[in-house]
């Protein structure tokens, strides 16, 4: 059993993992937030897929969007990406609000996601080149010859992306998410079904994203591993409200488990230990 | 709105039809048929009417016309279903692309390629059954703008019923020309048709071009209130379509499924 928790008076807040339970979150400064999610909700009928969800996502920072399967990571993701109209609750990236702002919000977000691969009929060249018309980014020809060098692409440049292997359009899909340098780069289980050591070289990426860039990550992965390894934070979501919130290195610890992912596994399947003291 | 943005969509569809010969071939080589057989039947009639009444003008000029309908609609729902066949929905539309610019692209892209069908049925039409198009004058103009329009309206209302209800409904789409065809009277009078029909054929943009059209062939002056009306019928639709389209993209947004959108979705 998970050690009880102090249950939060409102859906969508949570119970911190680093601090005593009676402390505030360590609030981002809003001037380096990159994303500022606000009692998100989505019901489908009589489900509820995302129950008050807030959180943010500062500049550099990678933050691991953890949780079982139909916790609703895939609802919050697509909801941030505007593809999703929450029932209530905003969504702002750099301020900018996408219910309002549409365009200039998703301008300076991009994202991968394992379950849509770019179309399979054009060559990566002719992707790259029709998503960077379409994401607005200036001297594309040198931007894409650079993310081709980047993700070491440039023997499939003129390949149809349909006939690459998973780890060849896992690199494609991230060079695509990398074309406008975003601000806010949401990746949905970008390692998925690739081998070690292509999933290492993903992870690379992405922490090289986060440290030399202005952006900031929210990532979703079953693999506990991995987020241990790139995520400075982690938010469990289980049954569409963010359960826990901390260092994935010091949270098991601080609940009784010695691995996320054991931690992970006990969320799962005792949610209510955490939100019924 | 962005040209970039609509210019992307272009730029896709120009990729893709470049590089396959099964998308070029139908961009052409069912309206060459259709003028070809239409052709010798105009032919086969000229011999066996004895009043001298040229059928090429009015018969084959009206097929013409009616395939150029046809070729517009197919340009925007077959642009739209690049998207649907590749499930492309959540990658585009989570660009900052608007859904004017989505709509533009599939028009821009309509405009060239039901131009390649257009040019190989002029280029049949005229070299081998001797079509002239002097004989409808400068009201060639508004005959093609009126189809022109009504092909985009049809087109987004097509792509608007697939969005809403799944890929099967593209059987849904592409009859409608063949539904509506017997209304605005392609190859007949619209005297012709019973009373109520003829009510139907008022609002329909296309009955005003192929009236026009048989009246300028047999030399009277077609008239143009007629066709203005065509034409406000055709902006009309369009925007009802504009209007339906947009309506069938926000419920999506709402149910999710542009995010989730595959091949059987009914929701």
């Amino acid at each position: 059993m998970l050690p009880a928790l102090r249950t939060t008076d409102r859906p969508g807040d949570r119970v911190s993992g680093q601090a005593a339970p009676q402390q505030p979150r360590c609030k981002i400064p809003s001037m380096s937030k990159v994303l500022a999610v606000t009692q998100l909700c989505k019901t489908y009928g009589e489900i509820v897929a995302v129950d008050g969800v807030s959180f943010d996502v500062g500049r550099n920072e990678i933050v691991g969007l953890l949780g079982p399967n139909g916790a609703g990571k895939t609802t919050t993701i697509n909801m941030i990406l505007g593809v999703l109209t929450p029932d209530s609750g905003s969504v702002s990236v750099e301020g900018i609000d996408i219910a309002t702002r549409r365009s200039q919000a998703l301008q300076r977000t991009n994202f991968a996601a394992v379950y849509a691969p770019l179309p399979g009929n054009l060559t990566v060249h002719q992707n790259l080149r029709v998503f960077g018309l379409l994401y607005g980014v200036m001297n594309l020809a040198g931007r894409i010859e650079e993310l081709l060098h980047q993700f070491d692409l440039e023997k499939f440049r003129d390949v149809k992306c349909g006939v690459l292997s998973s780890g060849e359009q896992t690199r494609v899909s991230l060079a695509k998410a990398m074309l406008n340098s975003p601000e806010l780069l949401l990746l949905d289980e970008p390692t998925a079904s690739l081998d070690p050591a292509i999933a290492r070289d993903i992870r690379t990426k992405i922490r090289d994203f986060a440290a030399q860039g202005t952006g900031g990550v929210l990532l979703t992965s079953h693999n506990m591993y991995e987020v241990e390894d790139i995520c400075g934070r982690v938010l469990f979501l289980s049954r569409g409200r963010i359960l826990l919130e901390g260092d994935p290195k010091t949270l098991p610890r601080e609940h009784g488990k010695a691995t996320l992912e054991e931690l992970f596994i006990s969320v799962a399947r005792e949610p209510l230990t955490l939100e019924v003291e | 709105m962005y040209l970039t943005h609509t210019a992307a969509i272009v730029l896709r569809q120009f990729y893709l039809i470049r590089g396959s010969l099964s998308r070029v071939l139908p961009l052409f080589v069912w309206a060459a048929i259709d003028i070809v057989l239409w052709g010798f039947i105009t032919k086969y009639l000229n011999t066996v009417v004895s009043s001298g009444f040229n059928f090429v003008p009015s018969l084959l000029g009206a097929v013409l016309l009616w395939d150029f309908l046809i070729r517009v609609m197919q340009g925007v729902t077959m642009t739209f279903f690049e998207d649907v066949w590749s499930r492309n929905f959540l990658n585009i539309f989570a660009t900052p692309l608007s859904i004017s610019e989505y709509l533009s692209g599939l028009v821009l892209s309509s405009i060239a390629t039901s131009s390649i069908g257009l040019v190989v049925m002029v280029v049949l039409a005229t070299a081998v059954f001797g079509l002239s198009f002097f004989v409808y004058g400068v009201m060639l103009v508004p005959f093609f703008v009126v189809l022109f329009m009504c092909g985009i309206a049809l087109g987004i209302v097509g792509s608007g019923l697939v969005l809403r209800l799944g890929p099967p409904a593209k059987w849904f789409g592409w009859p409608i020309p063949a539904i509506i065809s017997p209304f605005v009277g392609v190859f007949y009078p619209l005297s012709t048709l019973p009373r109520w029909m003829r009510y139907i054929s008022l609002a329909l943009p296309p009955s005003y071009v192929f009236e026009g059209m048989r009246a300028v062939v047999s030399g009277h002056a077609s008239a143009p209130h007629g066709l203005f009306w065509g034409v406000c019928l055709a902006l009309l639709y369009i925007l009802l379509a504009c209007w339906f389209f947009t309506r069938v993209y926000r419920h999506a947004l709402h149910t999710g499924l542009i995010a989730r959108y595959s091949a059987e979705n009914l929701s």
